[in-house]
């Protein structure tokens, strides 16, 4: 048995898993403190279905805490930027585009120091260390309690970040450390911006992993605990603490994988239609297509792996207006407040959910209260939104391949069974809790990501190799050995580079070891 | 426009992707760059091209290398100014003016950071009107003014002086030392004096990239039509309005070719348009038909928010309206159409003019 829990800004949904199947799931609110919300969760599933803790093989966990602390700018800690890159890059130093607000929540200060590597390996200069001890004890005079290290082409060479990493933690034993390469990819100002917001979140993450796994074991469970990342897979709490920020998109991804298991489609497109927007994403063999581009995350531009979603101001609290003429539908939500302003339940404000519940699609609420509807406004109203998401999904495709669409979420009510271009809508049994079960399913991966210099007739070697790497990190991370496979290559080669410059990324992925 | 602040600078990376044809790259880091050079050193004068004087000493500046290098080992402002000042001086000469040498992407905005590193005018100008992939396809070139002298500078001081017998010369030499360099590298050729300059150069280029941008902005806060005001202030027309159905890229040296298919919507449903491209949109044909070539512009723009749509950025599903704009006219001369009409780049048609 499993348990799998999304914490959302609104719901924490749960569910308990017997290998596939639902034994039970819930829906209750998320409370300040996340952890709380937790405990009432499991205490939920424990009154739906009685089950002995100790049974329990794994609890996962997605949570939203994390990018939203960064959102809110909330409870950042003191942070600073170490570039290794002079005598290049001195024009943009660290957080050159941020937002003030947030360079000031985390009071940011940046270091320049000589090292980095061109391209090809070679040095740009070599690391001066002397200009490190400086920078730290700069560091620990200024209060600075984690630090986030950057080298030019550290995705091509790592050495210089590592070394870094050991002179500043032998003066100064008590910060936290995050480096570069473990966290995005080339592009040098997305990948430090990553970093940095990473280590500002490495006191919060360490506070809010202790809570999690404080009110697991509360209840008397015992397994380990897993938080699902923005890939579909799973990390655990040591790696949760070093890697706040590989929880960012964690929600959607989680919505998309449990789609997947529900509908037993593994690729697809998603809609998961929540209270105020309907996020499309695409499943490619069972994990999200990640983004290429790069995201802007509260208004900084990082390039950590994100699945690229597609949001549109459409939800079950979608207020409409208009006649059947031209009526429109959101972008402004009720939100939470929709048990109190839809029709359905009394209020005064015409929703999405009740133009569902009119047209017979949901049973929400109390239906007298719909039935004055104009006939017409209803139809015009949700064909409008049934175009709309249409709209997106055609948007997220990438092929004239045909691509079945798999309908989630507690709105997904609002969607029709056929969508003009995309055809029947699957809509899979458990699908308002998609979310919960897609955490409790997720895997445990392992990625290469890394420019080669391909010499020639050694294509082949250097391919196996970075596949070997990536599945013995899957491994490594908690994986079963049999079932590891790769599930994603892709080899780019780059242009205006001499050398057969070529960026491989391999990711492995494999079941979770459980009960070891 | 007779000044650049921090606050035109949104304006011209945006109408400069515009005039960019789908070449150039994100101008991401240029825009930074600028932004921080300006903030460090003031505002750019900005000079009429009709107003620099017969004897100025006018320096092109621009990035030679590998954009996927630059976003990692990110260049200095004075990594710019280097490359400008190397060439004054082997040529003996105080430098007077920067120049432009292409409109699109990060070129656009690279001249910004070396005149506001230098502390010297801008010409409001460019070498082109538009962005070409190679470094001999700019109008001095028509005029017999040589590449080289030319300069190549790094982010740690290296430079190099190229005097070669000719462009083809400059263009081999220039590509080996950046790849030295780390495939990132400064600049500065086709050094020209004032009168040179005011003969050979597209007047008022910069102007227009702040002024398309900003046309693009303000249509979008009054929810306008973006697309319509491009089309207006290019004196151009909109071939088709269509979704991107199939995009095939191959690499061939060091050059991004392929071909777009795009399937009609609007007006235009039914209909299929294919844009060629080599880094910019080449060609545009509409059922088989060529609608527009180079030298003329192509420019391929969002549907909706009117942002160009750079080659490398060109994915199934896009909504995007296609429109031509006339070249300036001296690349419609026999010469012009020699060094960058549609047969030089493998298309046995004849150039496809936008009727005036």
């Amino acid at each position: 048995m499993r348990i799998g829990i999304d914490v959302g800004g609104t719901n924490t949904d749960a569910v308990l898993l017997d290998g596939r199947q639902v034994l039970a799931s819930i829906k209750t609110s998320t409370t300040e403190d996340v952890t709380s919300g937790i405990v009432a969760a499991i205490n939920g599933l424990q009154q739906q279905r009685a089950f002995d803790p100790a049974a329990v093989q794994a609890v996962m966990i997605g949570t939203t805490h994390f990018i939203n602390a960064l959102v809110e700018a909330h409870r950042l800690a003191p942070t600073a930027a170490v570039r290794l890159s002079l005598p290049a890059g001195a024009s943009l130093p660290p957080m050159v585009d941020w937002p003030q607000r947030l360079v000031d929540a985390v009071s940011g200060r940046s270091y320049l120091v000589h090292g980095g590597h061109e391209f090809d390996g070679r040095h740009i200069a070599e690391l001066d260390e002397s200009e490190l001890r400086k920078a730290a004890e700069d560091m620990g005079a200024n209060g600075v309690r984690s630090v986030a290290i950057t080298s030019v082409f550290s995705p091509v060479n790592a050495e210089f970040e590592a070394r870094a990493a050991e002179i500043i933690a032998a003066q100064l034993p008590d910060v936290a450390i995050s480096l570069s390469h473990e966290i995005g990819r080339i592009g040098l100002l997305e990948r430090e911006n990553a970093t940095v917001i990473n280590a500002a979140l490495r006191e919060l993450a360490a506070h809010i992993v202790d809570g999690l796994a404080a009110s697991v074991s509360g209840a008397g469970i015992t397994a380990p605990l897993y938080l699902s990342q923005n890939d579909g897979t799973l990390m655990d709490v040591d790696f949760a603490r070093r890697y706040p920020v590989a929880t960012f998109a964690s929600g959607p991804t989680n919505s998309m994988r449990g789609a997947a298991v529900l509908s037993g489609l593994d690729t697809c497109a998603v809609v998961d239609v929540g209270g105020t927007t309907s996020d499309v994403g695409v499943l490619r063999q069972g994990f999200p297509r990640e983004a290429t581009t790069d995201v802007s995350v509260a208004g900084i531009r990082t390039n950590f792996r994100m699945p690229d979603v597609l949001s549109i101001g459409i939800g079950g609290g979608s207020r409409v207006r208009g006649g059947a003429g031209d009526v429109t539908v959101g972008p402004d939500s009720v939100g939470y407040e929709l048990t109190s302003k839809a029709l359905v339940f009394g209020g005064d404000t015409l929703t999405a959910t009740d133009l569902a519940v009119a047209a017979g699609r949901a049973e929400i609420g109390d239906p007298s209260l719909v039935a004055h509807l104009d006939r017409d406004l209803v139809r015009a109203a949700l064909d409008r939104v049934a175009a709309d998401v249409s709209d997106v999904v055609e948007r997220m495709r990438t092929s004239a391949e045909p691509l079945p669409v798999v309908a989630v979420g507690g709105g997904s009510v609002l969607l029709p069974d056929e969508l003009a271009d995309a055809g029947k809508v699957h809509r899979p049994e458990n699908y308002a809790v998609a979310n919960a079960i897609g955490a409790a399913i997720a895997q445990i991966g392992g990625e290469v990501d890394r420019v080669y210099a391909i010499e020639p007739g050694r294509r082949e070697a250097v391919v196996e190799e970075a596949k070997q790497e990536a599945v013995d990190r899957a491994i490594a991370a908690g994986a079963s050995p049999a079932s590891v496979g790769i599930v994603d290559f892709d080899e780019v080669p780059i242009p205006y580079l001499p050398g057969n410059a070529t960026r491989i990324r391999v990711k492995a992925v494999g079941d979770l070891q459980l009960g070891a | 426009m007779r000044e650049i602040t921090i606050d035109h600078l949104d304006d011209i990376a945006r109408g400069a992707a515009i005039l960019g044809t789908g070449g150039g790259g994100d101008p991401y880091i240029g825009r930074l760059l600028a932004s921080s050079a300006v903030r460090d050193h003031g505002p750019v004068a900005l000079v009429p091209l009709g107003e620099v004087g017969d004897d100025a000493v006018v320096l092109p500046v621009a990035m030679m290398g590998a954009p996927t290098v630059m976003v990692e080992k990110l260049p200095s402002a004075e990594q710019v100014g280097l490359a400008a000042r190397t060439l004054a001086t082997y040529l003996g000469k105080e430098l007077t003016h920067i120049a432009c040498a292409e409109a699109g992407g990060v070129n656009s905005l690279i001249p910004v950071v070396a005149a506001a590193q230098l502390g010297l005018p801008l010409v409001d100008a460019d070498g082109m009107g538009r962005a070409f992939p190679e470094l001999q396809m700019v109008l001095p070139t028509l005029y017999g003014i040589r590449a080289t002298p030319m300069s190549i500078a790094d982010e740690k001081g290296n430079r190099g002086v190229l005097d070669t017998v000719d462009n083809h010369w400059a263009e081999r030499l220039a590509r080996s030392a950046t790849i030295d360099m780390g495939c990132s590298a400064m600049i500065s050729n086709y050094a020209m004096s004032g009168a040179q300059a005011r003969e050979s150069l597209v007047p008022g280029t910069l102007s227009l990239c702040a002024e398309l941008g900003s046309a693009v902005r303000q249509a979008r806060a009054e929810h306008g039509d973006p697309v319509a005001r491009v089309v207006e202030r290019l004196g151009g027309r909109k071939l088709f309005t269509g979704k991107v159905v199939d995009v095939a890229r191959r690499t061939v040296t060091g050059f991004a070719r392929g071909e777009a298919k795009l399937s009609g919507m609007d007006g235009d449903a039914g209909s299929e348009m294919v844009l060629k491209f080599q880094n910019e949109h080449l060609v545009a044909e509409r059922d088989g038909v060529p609608q527009a070539s180079v030298p003329d512009l192509i420019c391929c723009l969002d549907r909706e928010s009117g942002e160009a749509v750079t080659t490398e950025g060109l994915r199934y599903g896009q909504r995007v309206t296609v429109i031509a704009a006339p070249a300036d006219p001296r690349w419609h001369t026999p010469e012009g159409i020699d060094l960058a009409g549609p047969r030089y780049f493998g298309y046995d048609i004849d150039p496809v003019g936008v009727p005036a």
